[in-house]
């Protein structure tokens, strides 16, 4: 079963144009980048690893002639037929990783006449898997004592947070749900986020980079919220800028979250959690 | 081949219908029309679709579609929220006006600036990151503003946020909403954030709605549709652009933004599923719990509840869940946190917990709407676990049913009573008290407990503004329910507190309203004058204009209420008074409409004053009146009438003969309304007046009295001005004064001569006055006078007369139809005859025909009816004056026909065969 790609070319023109031929091309790209953090500044530069394509296909629409005045409509279809032992994934925009497909337009026109050329991108997502995804929920209690990286253990206030995350594992439509308690805290809060990173892994033959970029922070506790009550943890995944945790051998796209609390006295705790994404 | 576009439409199987036009790069600057962001619809500019413009206004159509839908809609669900739910544009106004501030705001604004994303690199830049943006932009803080800057800087934004939508730049749009929203996380100048917060949620307000209209208008093509639409009726780029809002706001960084800017587009949910109201109210309601600041909190559970009751007023559960939630969080306003802010800002307990009120009131009255006495007394148990909280059971007296609270108001003044008094102040719990008590009726064996109860506390507030605040409330009660004793202790109470210093000059509204809501109930004045505080209390008005307005409301309720004519000493004493002040108010600036209001409610009083049969009592009333109001002249014509109208009851009750005593005393009656007229400046009031005066004298048989009035009147007439003023426009006064005289004249036939004065004394002396009277250049009036002159003449001339007064001799008896009486008669119809008929002829010569055709039918008609035919000249004369009239063919033929016919008619009686011969003398003159 391989779905298409259709469509139609639309040509506006007051009076008839001449042209040497009407060529679709789509084009599907992994665009790999190594960040200067791993491997530094110049290498970066010069050591972006070769787009991967996923797919690329060509046809003529129109062979050399003249389109009529007035508006043309010329229907098309792809087959989304990836390239040999390739996979398609989805559409996804991140920093280091970045998977898009797009189609461009060529007319040729003769001697003297700028040839005309015309790209969009367009999206694409997975099949729904058909399995269903179990909930995994997730209790967590953060103290000063659950800490790591701390330098001086002593100069932390108390406090004691619980919460649970109702799953890791999440259908990317559906929102990153959960509840969290302030239980005590010697110091007032002064914010509640979550923040959702996207940890973007890229190999080649010098060895792999990994990269943990924010996507976005989302507050959900503002001021020195009421203790013992909980607040709901609620996070809507962006689209575009999530996918299905994608893992294949040249280059790995997953995600985490991160719940950081922020104490009045500057204090930041933060509680990683990571996900996974898919489809359902 | 400037404008060769290229186009590609791609249909993929995809969640993200992309319809994409791109341009040539030459002929048209791409922007991000060419962008290739999936997001299809909310930066592609929709021309204005015509028909879904019209429907947005008045079409006659759809409206009567939508009005069935909605009356459809009412019948389902009986849910709706109806008339009886105080909206919150009733709220907001009383917001604004009471949380105010004289400290300096300061905004945080956000530069406008934001770059469309060309180069290539920024291609997948979405309005996600423009978001962030906003948020990490360069911002500038403004400090130091007034209130009133403040909110103007507000207004601004509303302004920039219309402007950007209409301009189509939506993101822009959002982001003000954001800036927007993010001002009400700030609780600095904390006084002003009640006022802040409906400022803010109006812009928000706006937005919502512009949202919705936005995606509805998408719908509505091709057909609108209707108002109660579902789902299945909303198309794909309707949905997707309304997600695509869902999805930029489900983005904002800040708790406090996201939350409002969600709510605001609550409505839209409609659009993308069923059940998606349902599932995002309890969801945002949770998510307040987030909010630390308590005060931030409650009101944006005010906020939701706003929104919620105006969109799903049947998803009580969340309101519900929102009251119990603020309870849930309700040790946080006694949280360390707030502690430090209000001693930073130097803010007390107590006016820092009346910022809670308008959200708590409004949460609470969401929440109490038509909610079983079920609910409402698990509410009010909850809220006595928090230890009688006062700001809470304030809002639930507010905000709860009045019956429902006045059925326990016993229970409510003792949680009252176990307040801590540090708090929140009790005069405002007994305020909130004592307002549903005075709709709803605690049962009766509690009222007096209660009101003493309540009055105990109110007593012993000190500040006057708060104590009259609260006094005003329970006054309706009392008036309810009690007598003038205790209303009267009531008042004592009030003069009380509001004398020294002069407290009550700062609060006449509220004594205004107390004496309104005592004379709503009070309607018998006597039981109103008798109690003692009354007119002490009537004294704290000592501002003039309000003084008046009170005295003015005392006269309008005696006149509606009371019935019968009183003598009632003391009601006398206290109403003259009380006119007494309003006539005192009269100055040379009184407007004309003041004067003729207050003159008519002196006038009422007066009409309503009766001592029954002391009539000597009544007329001294009548002088002290006219000491009193001189100085408004329609209470002098009425105490004139009144005196007249007491001559004739005693003439009535004494069967028409006076007795010695009697007849002095309406002598001195005559008297009153004689020396009495001449205040007066209306001529035309003077002249009736001493007419009608005349006639009552007349008939009390005090015939110089009578003489003397005539005489005045007579002798009055020549001041009459040619013009008057009626009703604010200047007229002619000849026909008022033509009405006059032959009411005059009609007097005159029972009027006997005096014997000291020549024969018909009086109407020589009209007549005269009639003759030099400078009348209007060509007017016939002195003529008409003359001709109507005729018919008295013939009257008195007759040997018994056609009206006489009992017990006053007429002309008859005095003359006994002396011939020398008749021939004098005679000499002066004669008179006037030769001046009609002079006034005829000038009129033959000018271009009078029309009048002179008119007047002589006039004559002839006298004649003819007053005038002894049988005498030849006479009868000459008559048949002259009838082809006179018709000479010039001027007449009314269809008149002389009738008078043709009458005529005929008359002359079958034998006595009157003459008048056929004459008959045959007169021709009608064809119109032909």
């Amino acid at each position: 079963l391989v779905e298409v790609l259709a469509g139609v070319v639309v040509i506006t023109s007051k009076e008839a144009v001449q042209h040497q031929g009407i060529s679709l091309t789509m084009e599907g790209l992994v665009n790999l980048q190594l960040s200067s953090k791993s491997v530094g500044v110049f290498e970066a530069f010069y050591n972006s690893v070769k787009p991967i394509q996923l797919i690329s296909s060509n046809i003529e629409v129109a062979k050399p002639g003249k389109v009529p005045g007035g508006k043309t409509e010329i229907p098309f279809e792809f087959p989304l037929q990836a390239k040999g032992n390739k996979m398609l994934y989805e559409t996804y925009h991140g920093v280091f990783v970045n998977i898009q497909y797009t189609l461009r337009c060529d007319m040729r026109r003769p001697l003297l006449a700028k040839d005309l050329s015309k790209t969009c991108e367009f999206m694409l997502h997975c099949q729904p898997q058909k399995s269903k995804v179990q909930p995994t929920p997730v209790d967590f209690t953060i103290t000063p004592e659950t800490l790591q990286n701390v330098k001086e253990r002593t100069s932390l206030p108390k406090f004691v947070i619980r919460g649970h995350l109702d799953a890791t594992n999440c259908v990317i439509t559906q929102p990153l749900t959960g509840e969290l308690v302030v239980e005590s805290s010697e110091v007032a809060i002064k914010s509640i986020e979550l923040q959702l990173v996207r940890v973007e892994t890229c190999g080649c033959a010098e060895g792999y980079a990994r990269d943990a970029t924010e996507i976005q922070n989302i507050q959900i506790a503002e001021g020195d919220v009421c203790h013992g009550l909980p607040i709901p943890i609620y996070m809507v995944f962006p689209r575009l800028f999530t996918c299905p945790t994608l893992e294949t051998t040249n280059f790995k796209v997953e995600f985490e979250v991160n719940v950081v609390i922020v104490l009045h006295d500057d204090h930041l705790i933060t509680e990683n959690f990571p996900l996974k994404l898919c489809r359902v | 081949l400037q404008s060769v576009t290229v186009e590609l439409q791609s249909r993929f199987v995809s969640h993200f219908p992309s319809h994409l036009q791109v341009t040539d790069s030459r002929s048209r600057r791409g922007g991000r029309k060419g962008s290739t962001s999936s997001s299809s619809s909310s930066s592609s500019s929709v021309a204005p679709d015509p028909l879904s413009s019209m429907l947005e206004g008045t079409d006659p159509l759809s409206l009567f579609a939508a009005a069935s839908e909605l009356g459809r809609k009412r019948r389902e669900n009986e849910e709706e929220v109806g008339a009886d739910f105080e909206p919150w544009s009733a709220k907001r106004g009383e917001i604004l006006a009471r949380f105010t501030t004289t400290e300096k705001l300061s905004i945080v604004r956000y530069s406008h600036y934001f770059h469309p994303s060309s180069a290539v690199s920024e291609k997948v830049r979405t309005r996600l990151e423009e978001l962030d943006d906003l948020e990490e932009g360069s911002q500038r803080e403004l400090l130091n503003l007034s209130q009133q800057d403040y909110v103007n800087r507000i207004e601004e934004l509303n302004q920039s946020l219309k402007e950007a939508w209409s301009s189509d730049q939506k993101v822009k749009a959002l982001k003000i909403v954001i800036q927007c929203s993010k001002l009400l996380s700030d609780t600095s100048v904390i006084q002003f954030y009640p006022s802040k917060f409906v400022l803010i949620t109006d812009i928000l307000d706006t937005f919502g709605r512009l949202v919705y209209e936005r995606i509805w208008s998408m719908c509505s093509d091709p057909r609108p549709i209707p108002d109660s639409f579902s789902v299945e009726d909303v198309n794909d780029t309707a949905k997707e652009t309304c997600l695509n809002w869902f999805f930029k706001i489900a983005s904002i960084r800040e708790l406090i933004p996201r939350l409002y800017v969600e709510a605001a587009i609550l409505k839209c949910n409609r659009f993308l599923n069923k059940t998606g109201i349902q599932e995002t109210l309890p969801r945002l309601t949770a998510m307040i719990r987030g909010i630390g600041d308590p005060l931030v909190a409650v009101y944006a559970r005010a906020y939701l509840c706003r929104v919620g009751m105006e969109v799903a007023p049947h998803l009580k559960d969340s309101l519900n869940k929102n009251f119990f939630d603020l309870l849930a969080s309700f040790r946080q306003i006694h949280g360390d946190t707030v502690q430090n802010q209000l001693v930073i800002q130097r803010v007390e307990i107590p006016v820092y917990l009346t910022l809670y009120s308008p959200a708590i009131h409004w949460i609470l009255q969401c929440v109490a709407y038509r909610a079983p006495d079920v609910l409402l007394t698990e509410m009010m148990e909850r809220c006595k676990k928090l230890g009688n909280n006062a700001l809470l059971l304030n809002s639930v007296m507010w905000a709860f049913r009045p019956e429902f609270v006045a059925a326990r108001a016993t229970d409510f003044i003792g949680m009252i009573k176990d307040c801590d008094e540090a708090g929140f102040p009790k005069h405002l719990l007994f305020g909130s008290l004592g307002r549903s008590l005075a709709c709803a009726d605690p049962p009766e064996s509690e009222r007096l407990p209660i009101l003493n109860e309540a009055w105990k506390v109110i007593t012993k507030v000190r500040s006057p503004q708060d104590y009259i605040n609260c006094a005003e409330i329970w006054v309706e009660f009392t008036c309810r329910h009690f007598t003038k004793r205790e209303v009267n202790t009531v008042l004592a109470d009030i003069i009380k507190h509001m004398t020294p210093d002069r407290a009550f000059e700062d609060a006449y509204p509220q004594l205004q309203s107390v004496m309104k809501k005592i004379l709503t109930y009070f309607h018998n004045f006597s039981v109103l004058f008798s109690m003692e505080k009354f007119l002490p209390f009537l004294d704290m008005f000592q501002k003039d204009s309000v003084r008046v307005e009170v005295c003015k409301s005392i006269m309008e309720v005696f006149i509606k209420h009371q019935q019968e004519p009183t003598r009632d000493p003391v009601i006398l004493n206290a109403l003259l008074h009380v006119c007494k002040t309003m006539h005192d108010s009269v100055n040379a600036l009184t407007v004309e409409d003041e004067k003729r209001s207050l003159a008519l409610l002196i006038n009422g009083f007066i009409r309503m004053v009766s001592f029954g049969r002391d009539f000597e009592q009544q007329l001294s009333f009548c002088v002290e009146a006219r000491a009193t109001f001189c100085n408004l002249e329609p209470v002098i014509i009425q105490l004139i009438h009144t005196v007249n109208q007491l001559a004739m009851e005693t003439r009535r009750v004494m069967g028409g003969s006076h007795s010695r005593k009697t007849a002095a005393f309406v002598r001195a009656c005559a008297a009153y309304s004689f020396i009495t007229i001449p205040s007066l400046t209306s001529i035309f009031s003077r002249l009736h007046l001493y007419l009608l005066s005349g006639q009552v004298a007349l008939a009390n048989q005090c015939l110089s009295q009578a003489d003397a009035f005539l005489k005045a009147a007579v002798s009055v007439l020549p001041e009459v001005p040619r013009t008057i003023s009626v009703e604010g426009k200047q007229r002619s006064s000849e026909a008022f004064l033509l009405d006059f005289i032959n009411s005059f004249l009609s007097t005159l036939l029972v009027v006997p001569d005096h014997p000291e004065q020549g024969v018909l004394y009086l109407v020589r002396g009209l007549l005269n006055m009639v003759q030099d009277y400078t009348w209007e250049d060509n007017s016939d009036a002195k003529v008409r006078v003359y001709i109507s002159a005729l018919p008295l003449l013939a009257a008195m001339s007759q040997e018994s007369y056609l009206y006489t007064i009992p017990k006053v001799d007429s002309n008859e008896t005095l003359y006994g139809g002396d011939p020398k009486f008749v021939a004098e008669i005679s000499r002066l119809c004669e008179t006037l005859i030769g001046q009609v008929l002079d006034h005829l002829k000038t009129l033959g010569r000018e271009e009078g025909v029309r009048r002179q055709g008119s007047l002589a039918f006039s004559l002839f008609s006298t004649l003819l009816a007053h005038g002894d035919l049988r005498n030849n000249k006479l009868n000459q004369l008559a048949v002259n004056l009838w082809n006179l009239s018709h000479k010039n063919g001027h007449c009314d033929t269809r008149t002389s026909v009738r008078t043709l016919e009458h005529i005929k008619q008359q002359a079958q009686q034998p006595e009157l065969s003459h008048l056929s011969d004459m008959l045959l003398r007169l021709s009608l003159q064809s119109r032909a």
